[in-house]
């Protein structure tokens, strides 16, 4: 089994009833939304712009462009949900890339869930969580691909969850990316997913050291790590 | 940057054709060079163009977010990609697709592109080409290995070069056509690509093939270089022959030119040697400085085309043999022939469409406007009709599989930005309709109205002034819900909608075309669109539309309401919308929608754009204060311009074309005098003063100049001016007139540029 090294990791994070949205759900207050974060600059990456393609079925949906990352609220598949897809490089470890990617996208859905503009319309499942390796020739979908990183998003589902039950499928499809399904056994809030991400690196990445195949570097704060890499792009 | 960017050379290795790999290579060393500042920007500018790479909106480095204007903090500081273009600014990347042609590996390999390095979107542009958006420079030349282990090429997709090589996507199995022009335009392009006597231009040059003369498929009235498959009998032979009606100099752009017939009958083996001669002369007498009088339809007008013609047979009888002027035919013609996976068939019957469903109706929708019946009997074509031109990744691969599932894989981009499925057994067609709708891509209306073309404008065109691709989703959001309940001549009407004056959307050709504009109201900015009426999109792009009345943006679904509305109303039996435009003429029209001119007091919604809630203006817009009506002196004399245009256009109409040569001039010199009030209040009205003060004050010291166009439309007024007094025929008064709209649009962007005080 060798290492695979993560880049480009996707987060989505899917919403209640998330297969039910097609076509019936307004999400034009997203934009304005999306445009005042470019406003704001409040997050960690530079913001660039807002791209729309719902006229696409099942598509991208509500881009916010960023330089380091994209953000969306994206109905690829016919599944709604608030999408992070990290696209500058990061240093660390794969757990902590998984983490980063997790937290962005829990941060994104967090302040789509409070904004009164979008009158809790875009509510996270709880449960539901699909992750992409947005990188073919490092992260090919091939059995010994999904084999190599089993255990590392075993061990990230660990840490997330909070070391409760959950399930995990990959995608089968060789030509599409490297995808996952995480289901929890129960509905988490948003909040609850970020305490146990945070929890888990103030405890050292017990979880992930305990379980994954990289590791990680004891008493290592992976927002400091990601802070300089972005500018290393 | 992708973490995979330095692994495709190796792993790619042995599976790109040899010049490809050495031109990547190049390309990726320049790259290193200009990170290191060995290369200069500008030639590191025209390099990337030259592969494709564009750039993007805002990769000057600043954004307006609405309220103020932002600088983008890129981490590449200030290495730049060209001049005034941060390198960390996303781009542009431009794909060729020669004909149109791909096969279902390429739609993969455009899928995972999509996927990796854009935003999940492919897009297809209105000459066949894909586009990828938000694409970082560093990726690029991973990017460009993957397109060409799949025998794609970016190269001279963008720059002064020869662009894609397009043509009639029913090109071989069309009813109607002389002959199949796709070999011919596969080795033309082959021919040309990289080609040293092409090397040279001062601007683009756009090829395109038709197999008839009739239908719009190709386009080739709006082309540098139009190719018409034709057919005559050899007087002494008796035999027939096939050949080609050339014509040289159309294009669109800020003043369309209609192409030019060069040769009525060229012979295939004619077809490269002539091509090779015309682009020698394009590149030893076109312009160089001054770019945009750059492309061939200006030399051709200068030259004339009795001269032009001179110039190329000259060079043609010079030229050294070149054997591959016929080996490329024959080759292509053995690489491009085609045949059908399936053995012919019948469509399905009544019963068997009634059974499908809930969506029978649907269906039957689709068939009629989607599918088309081949000249190779028991076959049709299938149209799969893009919203807005754009495709996501999984539709690609589905396209794919259903293409290698009912063809062999046959299938081509269209210039109306959607895809057509050749081959296809009518026996296969429910079958096949399933399959696209279950991925989203069985929507019926192609090439009806529903089916709008747009540029990308303002999403993402540096050059955009209002959003075309917004304006469009709203038009088809609005269309799709009642346009089979339309009459049937409203419903095969076509809307094309570009984002600024360069008409990459062709609204020229449509019946009901739009392009971006701005006017300054009440001293705010406000997204506009000019509404250009009564083009013909058969016959080649046949005659071009006239514009009639610049409308806010958000009016324009009336704008498309009322006139569809009257049409049905109000057309004899059997009028094209064309000649009903016509017939109502300018005056009529105009009044039509004079009260759609000025946005409703207070309704602040009219100050930003469709589908960007941001204010359209980068100033200090107030709040509250949209409503206000008063009128700059600057305003009244920009006003009185557009009236004297108005007039000129009533006189072409009425065939006075001197008249309207003097008053499209007149027109000119009134937006010029508006202008220089400004600064000198006691300007007479003479034209040689008032010329000489616009030099003064606005063309010498560049305050006219767009940030883009620089000081192109002043010139029209110089030209115009240095032409006073000679005599104007139809043609010279119609360029005259379209070049006066343009003047008098960029004096009100020069206006609000100058983000003048009201003074009243």
């Amino acid at each position: 089994m060798h290492t695979i090294n993560l880049q480009h990791v996707n987060v989505k994070l899917l919403l209640k009833d998330s297969d039910s949205h097609d076509h019936t759900l307004d999400l034009d207050p997203v934009i304005p939304v999306f445009h005042g974060w470019i406003q704001e600059q409040s997050l960690d990456e530079l913001l660039l712009d807002v791209a729309d393609y719902r006229h696409v079925q099942s598509g991208p949906g509500i881009l916010l462009i960023g330089h380091e990352a994209d953000y969306s609220v994206d109905n690829t598949d016919n599944r709604l949900g608030v999408r992070y897809n990290r696209k500058a490089l990061l240093d660390g470890n794969n757990q902590q890339r998984l983490a980063q990617a997790a937290q962005a996208a829990l941060t994104a859905a967090q302040r789509l869930q409070e904004d009164t503009r979008l009158d809790g319309k875009l509510y996270f499942s709880g449960q539901d969580i699909e992750i992409f390796v947005n990188d073919r020739l490092l992260a090919p979908n091939t059995p010994a691909t999904r084999d190599a990183l089993n255990t590392e998003f075993q061990a990230f589902s660990e840490r997330l969850f909070g070391g409760n039950e959950y399930s995990l499928s990959f995608g089968s499809d060789p030509r599409r990316l490297l995808a996952v399904s995480l289901k929890a056994s129960r509905a988490f809030t948003v909040g609850e997913l970020l305490e146990n991400l945070r929890s888990a690196t103030v405890a050292n990445d017990v979880g992930a050291a305990k379980h994954g195949p990289s590791g990680v570097v004891p008493d290592y704060d992976w927002r400091e790590e990601l802070n300089g890499a972005q500018g290393a792009d | 940057m992708k973490a995979s960017n330095p692994l495709w050379k190796e792993e790619l290795a042995g599976q790109i054709a040899e010049n490809l790999s050495r031109e990547i290579d190049a390309f990726e060393t320049d790259i290193a060079l200009r990170k290191q500042g060995k290369l200069d920007e500008r030639l590191f500018a025209e390099t990337r163009l030259r592969r494709g790479a564009y750039g993007q909106r805002y990769d000057n480095g600043q954004r307006s977010d609405g309220q103020k204007v932002q600088r983008l903090n890129f981490p590449s500081g200030d290495l730049t990609k060209g001049p005034n273009t941060v390198w960390d600014a996303p781009g542009m990347q431009r794909i060729k697709i020669p004909a149109g042609g791909l096969n279902a590996a390429q739609l993969e390999t455009m899928a995972e592109l999509a996927e990796e390095y854009s935003d999940g979107i492919a897009h297809v542009t209105t000459r066949q080409d894909f586009q990828l958006h938000y694409v970082n420079i560093d990726d690029t030349p991973a990017l460009m290995r993957r397109l060409a282990a799949a025998s794609v090429t970016t190269r001279e997709a963008c720059g002064n070069s020869v662009r894609n090589v397009t043509a009639c996507p029913y090109a071989g199995v069309c009813q109607d056509e002389a002959f199949d022009v796709t070999p011919y335009s596969r080795a033309l392009a082959k021919f040309l690509l990289g080609h040293p006597d092409c090397q040279n231009f001062g601007r683009k040059f756009k090829p395109a093939f038709s197999g008839c003369a009739q239908h719009a498929c190709g386009l080739t009235s709006l082309h540098d270089l139009g190719l018409i498959a034709a057919k005559r009998v050899n007087t002494e032979t008796g035999r027939e022959e096939i050949g080609f009606e050339m014509y040289v100099g159309g294009g669109l752009g800020a003043v369309p030119y209609q192409a030019k017939l060069f040769d009525a009958f060229v012979p295939p083996e004619e077809l490269l040697p002539l091509a090779q001669a015309i682009a020698r002369v394009f590149a030893r007498h076109g312009e160089k400085k001054n770019r945009n009088r750059a492309r061939i339809k200006f030399l051709i007008q200068d030259l004339g085309i009795e001269k032009f013609r001179e110039l190329v047979l000259a060079e043609r009888k010079i030229l050294p043999f070149d054997p591959r002027w016929t080996e490329y035919i024959k080759e292509a013609q053995a690489e491009f022939a085609e045949t059908p996976l399936k053995p012919s068939g019948e469509l399905p019957s009544l019963v068997a469409i009634e059974g499908l469903n809930g969506n029978s109706d649907k269906f039957k929708k689709w068939l009629k406007f989607n599918t088309r019946p081949q000249r190779q009997l028991g076959y049709v074509t299938v149209t799969v009709a893009l919203p807005l031109g754009d495709i996501t990744a999984n539709q690609l691969r589905s396209l794919a599989d259903i293409v290698r599932r009912f063809t062999k894989e046959t299938i081509r981009t269209t210039v109306e930005q959607n895809f057509v499925i050749r081959w296809v057994s009518k026996s296969d067609v429910r079958e096949l309709f399933s399959a696209l709708q279950a991925v989203g891509l069985g929507d019926p209306g192609a090439g009806a109205l529903v089916d709008i073309t747009s540029c990308p404008g303002t999403d993402t065109c540096k050059l955009g002034i209002s959003s075309s691709r917004g304006l469009a989703a709203e038009l088809r959001k609005r269309v799709s819900e009642k346009s089979f309940q339309q009459d049937e001549a409203v419903q095969n009407l076509h809307i094309k909608i570009s984002g600024c004056f360069n008409s990459c959307g062709q609204h020229h050709t449509a019946d009901l075309g739009f392009y971006g504009v701005s006017r300054k109201i009440a001293g705010y900015a406000v997204p506009h669109f000019q509404v250009v009426l009564g083009g013909e999109w058969e016959h080649n792009a046949g005659s071009y539309g006239l514009p009639v009345v610049a409308i806010p943006s958000k009016s324009i679904p009336q704008v498309v309401t009322r006139l569809t509305d009257r049409y049905v109303a109000g057309r004899n039996t059997g009028e094209s919308f064309k000649d009903f435009i016509k017939r109502l003429g300018k005056v009529e029209l105009k009044k039509m929608l004079e009260d759609l001119t000025k946005p409703p007091a207070a309704d602040r919604s009219y100050f930003s754009d469709w589908g960007d809630p941001r204010e359209y203006t980068l100033g200090d817009m107030g709040v509250g204060e949209c409503a206000g009506e008063v009128v700059s002196s600057v305003e009244f004399g920009l006003a009185s311009a557009e009236r004297e245009l108005f007039e000129a256009q009533v006189a072409h109409e009425s065939g006075q074309a001197e008249a309207a040569g003097e008053k499209a001039y007149q027109a000119m010199l009134n937006a010029a005098k508006a202008l220089v009030e400004l600064e000198y209040s006691d300007v007479s009205s003479d034209p040689e003063q008032v010329v000489s003060e616009f030099r003064a004050r606005y063309f010498d010291t560049q305050k006219f100049f767009d940030p883009f166009a620089g000081g192109k439309f002043a010139n029209y007024l110089f030209d115009a001016h240095r032409k006073a007094g000679q005599a104007h025929t139809s043609e010279s008064s119609r360029y005259l007139m379209d070049e006066a709209q343009l003047f008098i649009d960029a004096a009100h962007s020069c206006y609000n540029r100058l983000g003048t005080l009201v003074t009243v």
